[in-house]
């Protein structure tokens, strides 16, 4: 990308994860008393090495790559985020994918003495998300560890999260304990919750408007009071990449 | 309480146009956080509501508490109004980018804004015809009939301002439920039990 990636404070301090309340500012406010060391994560279901796996076993320091993505939020707002991870393809073959595995569902931690909304019924926690396959095994798709250079801050889903940049972000599940292989379309939380509004693909689309707000166009955070809108790309600008995953599917549909 | 009475309305119009100073100083001296754009529009919009609830608090505060504000209500409204219109002006021009195609079809499209836009003209059309000179061209009656579009305009503002969220935030659920108080105050049964006169509102 050549655009100018959004400043550390900006991503930092600006952002959904609503284990730490509903407000933009509350992850950076609350997402301090986190535990991520020690941090395991399950991956099970259809594959060979079923386990606990460690943030250091997924990405060992000299697999970290830096990836420059733009992230999409549902909301119609965007950042450009340098992430520093691993692909997702590497996790799952490390792991051992069976045959019969057609989608990967993710869970994020449940600890409600650290994550004050989950201690309220607002959502149906633990936070669920879900790929396809070969959208997970996509080189795009990565596991993130880090941001700006440094380990990847707390509010933003220390200490490993999902990173799949043509999805609105929320497909991007924040510190993952879990990963299940399975043979099944697995269940989302917000397509759960909302289903009219938020799919199980969930991939950026700007012909496909949220039943409550357009998304032709976005907002990029830190453009300035006047920095205006810019349009949307179909797949947040990775359609090249990424389109043949979806030929012959009816995206109005699936969204 | 006679104390408060006996203020002139221009208290009232210079308290109200502190948020609005607040918010400006907020946006020069950079103290608006990540995205101002959104920080500028959210507070225009809140502060719009609390200026309607203000005003609807003076017949329930005159009939219980026998202390009458009424004439703080006028310069009420008309800050509700002018903050209504604000917020509508910074969500065309700093959210929207004046794209006016955009703008058009999602005002038609979207139940949020389709309500927010009605909500202000009838906020509009209130502050047009609040004058003493179009009160009596009005009449009383006509006047009255035509301010009770405030009963609609109040409870659907909230309503625009919660369907923007993902999920029910507690906050405008809360204000809500003080809408729906207030105008409870005005239901023929509950007017009867606190002692109003029929036909006042």
């Amino acid at each position: 990308a050549v655009e100018e990636p959004n400043s550390f404070e900006q991503i930092t301090n600006y952002n959904n994860f609503y284990e730490f309340g509903f407000g933009k500012t509350d992850p950076a406010d609350n997402a301090g008393q986190l535990t991520t060391n020690p941090w395991a994560v399950e991956i099970g279901g259809l594959v060979d090495r079923p386990g606990s796996y460690s943030v250091a076993d997924l990405a060992p320091e000299n697999a970290v790559e830096e990836r420059i993505y733009r992230l999409r939020c549902v909301e119609a707002w965007s950042m450009v985020i340098p992430w520093l991870g691993v692909p997702l393809a590497g996790v799952l073959q490390k792991a051992g994918v069976q045959p019969g595995a057609k989608f990967v569902a993710f869970e994020t931690l449940y600890r409600p003495e650290e994550m004050p909304e989950q201690r309220r019924n607002s959502m149906d926690w633990p936070y669920r998300e879900g790929l396809r396959l070969d959208e997970a095994m996509h080189p795009l798709t990565i596991l993130a560890i880090g941001l700006y250079g440094k380990p990847i801050p707390n509010q933003n889903g220390a200490p490993i999260r999902l990173v799949v940049p043509w999805k609105y972000g929320f497909k991007s599940i924040k510190s993952i304990v879990k990963i299940t292989l399975t043979d099944r379309q697995p269940v989302t939380t917000w397509q759960s919750m909302q289903p009219r509004e938020y799919g199980f693909y969930a991939n950026v689309n700007p012909t496909v408007d949220h039943p409550r707000w357009s998304q032709a166009t976005e907002r990029r955070i830190g453009a300035g009071l006047l920095g205006g809108r810019q349009e949307t790309l179909m797949f947040n600008g990775y359609g090249d990449q990424v389109a043949q995953l979806y030929a012959g599917m009816d995206l109005a549909r699936d969204y | 309480m006679d104390r408060i009475r006996r203020l002139p309305t221009g208290v009232v119009w210079a308290l109200g146009t502190l948020p609005l100073a607040l918010l400006v100083w907020d946006t020069l001296a950079g103290n608006l956080g990540i995205d101002p754009v959104r920080d500028i529009e959210h507070r225009l919009g809140r502060t719009a509501v609390y200026f309607l609830l203000a005003s609807l608090c003076i017949t329930p505060i005159l009939r219980m508490a026998r202390v009458n504000l009424v004439k703080f209500r006028r310069p009420l409204g008309l800050l509700a109004a002018s903050y209504a219109g604000l917020h509508m002006l910074s969500w065309a021009v700093l959210d929207m980018g004046l794209l006016w195609s955009q703008m058009l079809k999602d005002i038609a499209k979207r139940p949020y804004l389709t309500i927010g836009m009605g909500v202000l003209v009838i906020l509009l059309v209130l502050a047009a015809t609040s004058s003493n000179a179009v009160i009596r061209k009005l009449g009383p009656v006509r006047w009255r009939a035509i301010h009770r579009w405030v009963y609609l305009a109040a409870p659907m503002a909230v309503f625009h301002w919660l369907l923007a969220y993902k999920i029910w935030p507690g906050k405008p659920l809360m204000i809500l439920l003080a809408v729906a108080v207030l105008l409870a105050f005005r239901l023929p049964l509950l007017r009867r039990r606190v002692g109003l006169r029929a036909g006042s509102d």
